[in-house]
């Protein structure tokens, strides 16, 4: 019910988001015409969305501090419905099966266009899964991301334009070349916390994309590199279709291998090391944890993929210029990998698909793209910090005595 | 000698702007521990509403000084009370969450503020109104410097001195240095610490909007962006002069201001923000407290 209070402080919120928006929305000046525009609709649409989000706002933070309270009381209960659901044997390989089915046989159902689309998102995923080993596992907060995602796709851009090298070839090349410039961005940073990290990984980031832009004689500048190959096969000539078709197959062998990979290194010594740095440095170390080679790893694995993804990007569009690795490029993927969860596999892959999926299909939507990115980040932090699929934390269950196995589930979280 | 003159005071000038805007930045991280993203988005923002007010009331027929005032009024109103809100929404929340979380929600709140000014007014540049007089006295060193540049660094001076005494000798003061050294103490020792940080906040989008009408009307062009590369500059500046300190923070401004300068007036101006980003990352290498700050031992 709702209380005479509740409401009072609505309309308090809606006034006040009312006044601090009234300038930007409100009024807007012409210029070069010399009018300005007034625009009160606004004014009352601020209003009354501010006065209907104060209350989900509020109803959210409530049921927050609910949460907060029952995991404190030691009440967690067991994972989630649809988890369950999706890691039971009899209901996860015809799910699996069918997911495979549709992605093998989706460049037949849909047009080129939105195959296309698609290999774009695949390479969003290659991106959130190499971005997640720095921040979901290692817990490095990395912002310059796209500088090594450029770096692979200038690799791939500049060898095919100078020598001639094909995609095949330059692939591994990428790879290493990303791993390099990983490590060489690594080295320096290692003493730096959390925070110092971004911003340096940030400046890393922008200084790459600077000497992209003006370093003419390298890189062409801010016009960039054209007519770059579309990835050979065998050398057979391939029409638009074909090669676009091409393309999401390799990137969907790509993105396997990516999880094949990431699965198995989360799974294995460096990834619990990986998980150990990030939830307590000093307790990894104290352990016996490499801390220089922990974090060197994981910035030199991280970019390995995104040196990749540069490539097959360079070759899936045959153009690339500065503009394409700015620092938005680097908040998009942290978007992906916030919003389905850090540390999460299918999570990230979640993330990806519905970040760079829904603006292409919903038209309207996609100049507030980045509005929406940006409250996501902040949405996703204040209210769900896991993200829409946590990331499930290797539980040890004692299968022994009974008394101990409330011990045991408490470690459920 | 006289280009190098030149080069000096426009450093100075640069300087004293990034001082400006890495106030905020330094105090909200004295008290919180967070990097404020958004911080340049702060000053961003005082600078459309000073643009904005200038132009209504330069259509109202108001004489120049007033709307000087005017909008200058406006743009530290807003901006402090867009500083307020974002620390209500998107940090507050997060006071005992892992720092990660919070830089996180910061970053995003930056992306969304330079998008909701993007669509509610405009992409483009727009042309921000000469609102600092030309003074006749400054004819005769007008070629060295201007009578915007001198209005700058003067602001610039009185507000960091006043600041100074705020920090030093207010009972505010007091409670914003109290709760720098221990949050929990002081809250225990009666200070009420969630009005400590709302202030902090307030008085540091108040300087950053400072910066920016000053800065804007001495460029005289101003977009959605200019609070992204202007913010990051700040930060340089307040790390560099050792994060938590405001003289640093002056002394950060300045030393960045004169080293943007020389470069570009000595080596290339295409490299101007390389520069500024290698002297942030060989800081944060070599030095990390910064020159005037001191060195923590982590404790466990």
């Amino acid at each position: 019910m709702l209380s005479f209070a509740e409401i009072r402080r609505s309309v308090l919120v809606s006034a006040w988001f009312m006044f601090l928006t009234f300038p930007v929305m409100v009024i807007r000046v012409n210029p070069i015409e010399e009018v300005v525009e007034w625009r009160w609709r606004n004014l009352i649409m601020v209003g009354a969305g501010s006065f209907l989000i104060s209350f989900v706002w509020r109803y959210l933070i409530a049921r927050k501090e609910r949460g907060k309270k029952a995991a404190e009381a030691g009440r967690a209960g067991g994972p989630p419905l649809a988890r369950r659901a999706a890691v039971h044997a009899g209901f996860h390989k015809p799910l699996m099966g069918a997911l495979a089915v549709f992605v093998l046989i989706f460049p037949f159902l849909f047009s080129t266009y939105q195959v296309n689309i698609m290999a774009t998102a695949l390479i969003y995923v290659m991106l959130g899964l190499g971005l997640n080993i720095v921040i979901g596992l290692a817990g490095l907060l990395d912002l310059g991301y796209v500088a090594f995602y450029a770096v692979g796709a200038y690799a791939y851009a500049l060898l095919n334009h100078h020598f001639g090298l094909g995609f095949w070839a330059v692939l591994p090349i990428g790879a290493v070349m990303g791993a390099t410039f990983g490590i060489l961005l690594g080295f320096p940073v290692l003493r730096l916390r959390g925070d110092y990290l971004a911003i340096v990984t940030l400046g890393f980031g922008e200084i790459i994309r600077l000497v992209l832009e003006n370093w003419n004689d390298f890189s062409f500048g801010p016009s960039g590199i054209a007519n770059i190959d579309r990835p050979g096969f065998f050398g057979v000539e391939m029409s638009l279709e074909a090669a676009t078709n091409y393309v999401y197959y390799l990137l969907i062998g790509l993105v396997l291998m990516t999880i094949f990979f990431v699965n198995r290194l989360q799974n294995s010594r460096i990834g619990r090391a990986w998980i150990a740095l990030r939830e307590d440095e000093i307790a990894c170390q104290a352990m016996g944890i490499d801390k220089t080679k922990t974090k060197l790893t994981a910035f030199a694995l991280g970019a390995t993929w995104a040196g990749m993804a540069g490539v097959v990007f360079a070759a899936k569009t045959t153009f690339i210029n500065p503009a394409s690795f700015t620092f938005l490029e680097s908040a998009i993927i942290l978007s992906i990998v916030v919003l389905g969860g850090m540390g999460s596999i299918p999570g990230v892959i979640v993330g990806a698909l519905v970040l760079i999926l829904l603006p292409e299909y919903l038209r309207a939507f996609s100049d507030y793209r980045m509005l929406l990115f940006g409250a996501i980040l902040v949405i996703m932090m204040v209210f769900r910090p896991e993200g829409l699929i946590a990331g499930a934390r290797r539980v040890y269950e004692f299968k022994g005595k009974k008394e101990t196995s409330d011990t045991a589930d408490g470690i459920h979280t | 000698m006289e280009y190098f003159l030149e080069l000096f005071l426009g450093g100075l000038t640069r300087g004293s702007i990034y001082a400006l805007i890495a106030l905020g930045y330094t105090m909200v991280y004295g008290i919180i521990e967070l990097i404020n993203f958004a911080h340049g988005e702060i000053y961003m923002i005082g600078a459309f509403t000073a643009l904005i007010f200038a132009s209504v009331f330069t259509l109202l027929g108001f004489n120049d000084l007033s709307i000087l005032l005017l909008a200058s009024l406006a743009a530290v109103t807003w901006a402090s009370a867009y500083g307020y809100t974002i620390e209500k929404l998107a940090y507050k929340p997060l006071r005992k969450a892992p720092r990660l979380s919070a830089l996180i929600s910061a970053i995003g709140m930056s992306i969304f503020l330079q998008n909701y000014v993007l669509l509610a007014q405009t992409s483009d540049f727009l042309p921000f109104p000469r609102l600092i007089p030309h003074f006749s006295f400054m004819d005769p060193i007008v070629h060295v410097i201007g009578s915007a540049e001198l209005v700058i660094l003067i602001t610039t001076a009185v507000v960091m001195i006043a600041l100074t005494l705020l920090i030093k000798f207010t009972k505010l003061g007091k409670a914003m240095r109290a709760t720098a050294q221990d949050r929990d103490m002081a809250l225990l020792s009666g200070v009420n610490i969630n009005k400590v940080i709302s202030f902090t906040f307030i008085i540091g989008s108040f300087t950053a909007a400072v910066g920016g009408v000053l800065i804007a009307s001495h460029i005289g062009m101003i977009n959605f962006y200019i609070g992204f590369i202007a913010g990051i500059k700040a930060f340089t500046a307040a790390v560099l002069g050792g994060i938590g300190s405001v003289p640093g923070a002056v002394l950060g401004g300045m030393v960045l201001g004169w080293t943007e300068s020389f470069a570009t007036g000595y080596v290339s101006s295409d490299y101007e923000d390389v520069f500024a980003f290698s002297l942030l990352v060989l800081i944060l290498i070599f030095r990390p407290e910064g020159i005037l700050g001191r060195s923590t031992t982590q404790k466990v």
